[in-house]
């Protein structure tokens, strides 16, 4: 009844943990069985480990939170060494994010994913791109579509691309990242903000912008998955400010196949299986017996 | 620590006692797990705030558990306004906690404000060692009655002068006198006390606190920066050896 299908691979519900807030499934599968989740997308991953950003790396808004964590994460070759071989016991679907800080990171870390028992690679484009003053990969389409294009070529997992709500033009970005190869899109990353201490006078974050995330951005992100399903042919995975089944099936209804929850998950540990519970409670309520038959439908 | 006693569950409020103004005490009665220095992520409201608050474990009881906090913005604020009957919920037991069976001889246990909180439940774990106490506040003096009957001597210290010393607890101390010291306070108190410390080559170990998202050492936003790297304060901490850390 909940079961979706993205590039031949099979969820046994909609629902996956998104990448940054979940670790690799270890901490929260000690509160609650991960394996009833539909997939879980894990830290994002970097070619070499990274120690992350000094200084403090969360700052809580209205209805949400700002995050400066600066992808601290044990690097490809540990995951696939040590955090795989646990996510891999899980019976649920292992999506691998991946950053990276130049073409040739992706590609390296892309390859040595592509050997890996993960089942899916989801390619992280919001990272600042060291060649480019540290402009983000996926502000610029065409920037993306040659990441995607290069990263294609090598990739032997299916690709999903996750977009920045920061591109220029989201719909164009998503046109251009499937156009490059991607087999499916996800959306949305975390909104570029900022907070001011007034007391000292300096931004509360020390690389003074940071990442927004929460019910504050839901509206938002509805409208981009909204417009970005229309605009292609590949299965569309909704995230941004998810916190209840309700909006989880505000996003399918919109165009997405499956969605994330993140930021959700720091209200209530097992939110997941609330918004599992809500989508099966929903569709019973409304004789749908397929997702099919609601996504996309308005 | 074990993670197999780790649980979310839905509670009710006992008892929430004023301690002074800003000092509110919260008692849930019920079977609780956790070891001295462990906390739990407190969430008395639905959305907003959007995080839970973690707050040490002040006392367990087999019927019962305690938590000390201060008013400091609004999750605290509205701690603050609880009832008997509230509903509350818990993720925990949380954290690494003080290792008390490393805990012996002459042991000193430094603590600052609210940071006295936690040292309750240690202070009343701590069979196997002498333990003399120094705590110091600001003007309003608390936890002091119930470690009194467990420690050899407590020295309070307050920055007014109302009560005990007048200045900080770091006046009072000398490591030199200890096996070991255990610290729970402001940062900037615990960095002098760990300074104190490693100067006469005292062992130390102090409890951080950071802003904290999931708690359970997911999200990694409340690293520690330490000599052998980042670390999660709510899951790798909050308890740290205080050579270890670095300011």
């Amino acid at each position: 009844m909940l079961k979706v299908e993205i590039c031949g691979i099979e969820f046994k519900n909609p629902v996956i943990a998104a990448s940054g807030t979940f670790g690799f499934g270890e901490e929260y599968g000690n509160i609650y069985d991960v394996s009833k989740l539909g997939g879980i997308s894990s830290k994002g991953l970097t070619l070499n480990p990274k120690e992350g950003n000094n200084g403090l790396r969360v700052f809580e808004t209205r209805a949400g939170m700002m995050n400066s964590v600066g992808l601290q994460n044990p690097g490809v070759d540990g995951f696939i060494k040590n955090e795989l071989v646990k996510m891999k016991e899980l019976d649920t679907v292992v999506i691998a994010n991946l950053g990276g800080g130049t073409m040739e990171e992706y590609l390296k870390g892309v390859e040595k994913l592509s050997n890996s028992e993960v089942d899916m690679i989801e390619l992280n484009i919001s990272c600042p791109n060291v060649k480019s003053g540290g402009m983000a990969f996926g502000i610029k389409s065409d920037v993306a579509y040659e990441v995607v294009s290069e990263v294609k070529k090598i990739c032997r997992k299916p690709l999903i691309v996750k977009l920045s709500p920061n591109a220029e033009d989201i719909v164009d970005m998503a046109f251009k990242c499937c156009e490059a190869g991607a087999d499916s899109i996800s959306l949305v990353n975390t909104f570029k903000a900022m907070a001011i201490d007034i007391n000292r006078r300096k931004p509360v974050f020390e690389n003074i912008t940071a990442g927004l995330s929460g019910p504050a951005i839901k509206p938002v992100a509805l409208r981009m998955v909204y417009e970005v399903a229309k605009a292609v042919d590949v299965p569309v995975i909704g995230l941004g400010g998810i916190v209840s089944a309700k909006d989880a099936i505000e996003f399918i209804m919109a165009g997405a196949t499956a969605v994330q929850v993140g930021t959700a998950n720091f209200m209530k540990p097992d939110i997941c299986l609330d918004i599992i519970e809500g989508i099966e409670e929903f569709m019973k309520k409304e004789n749908i017996r397929d997702l099919k038959e609601i996504t996309g439908c308005i | 620590m074990e993670n197999s006693k780790l649980a979310y569950t839905k509670e009710n409020v006992y008892e929430n006692v004023r301690i002074n103004d800003s000092t509110f005490k919260i008692v849930i009665k019920g079977k609780f797990e956790g070891t001295p220095g462990q906390f739990y992520m407190l969430r008395a409201w639905a959305g907003e705030p959007l995080l839970s608050r973690p707050i040490s474990i002040h006392n367990l009881y087999g019927d019962r558990i305690e938590f000390m906090y201060q008013v400091v913005g609004e999750g605290t604020g509205i701690l603050k306004k609880l009832k008997p009957g509230d509903e509350i919920e818990l993720t925990g037991p949380l954290g690494n906690g003080f290792d008390v069976s490393v805990i012996k001889g002459k042991v000193a246990v430094v603590a600052g404000g609210i940071g006295t909180a936690p040292m309750s439940y240690l202070v009343k774990s701590l069979e196997g060692a002498e333990v003399t106490a120094y705590y110091g506040f600001r003007d309003q003096v608390y936890c002091l009655d119930e470690i009194k009957d467990s420690v050899k001597e407590l020295n309070v210290s307050t920055e007014d002068g109302s009560t005990g010393h007048k200045g900080y607890v770091t006046d009072m101390l000398d490591p030199g006198l200890y096996d070991m010291v255990l610290c729970c306070g402001p940062e900037v108190m615990m960095k002098k006390v760990v300074d104190m410390c490693l100067a006469k080559n005292v062992d130390i170990y102090v409890s951080m606190e950071k802003h904290m998202a999931c708690g359970i050492g997911a999200c990694l936003v409340c690293t520690c920066r330490t000599r052998s790297g980042n670390k999660r304060t709510c899951k790798d901490g909050p308890v740290f050896r205080g050579a270890d850390l670095i300011f």
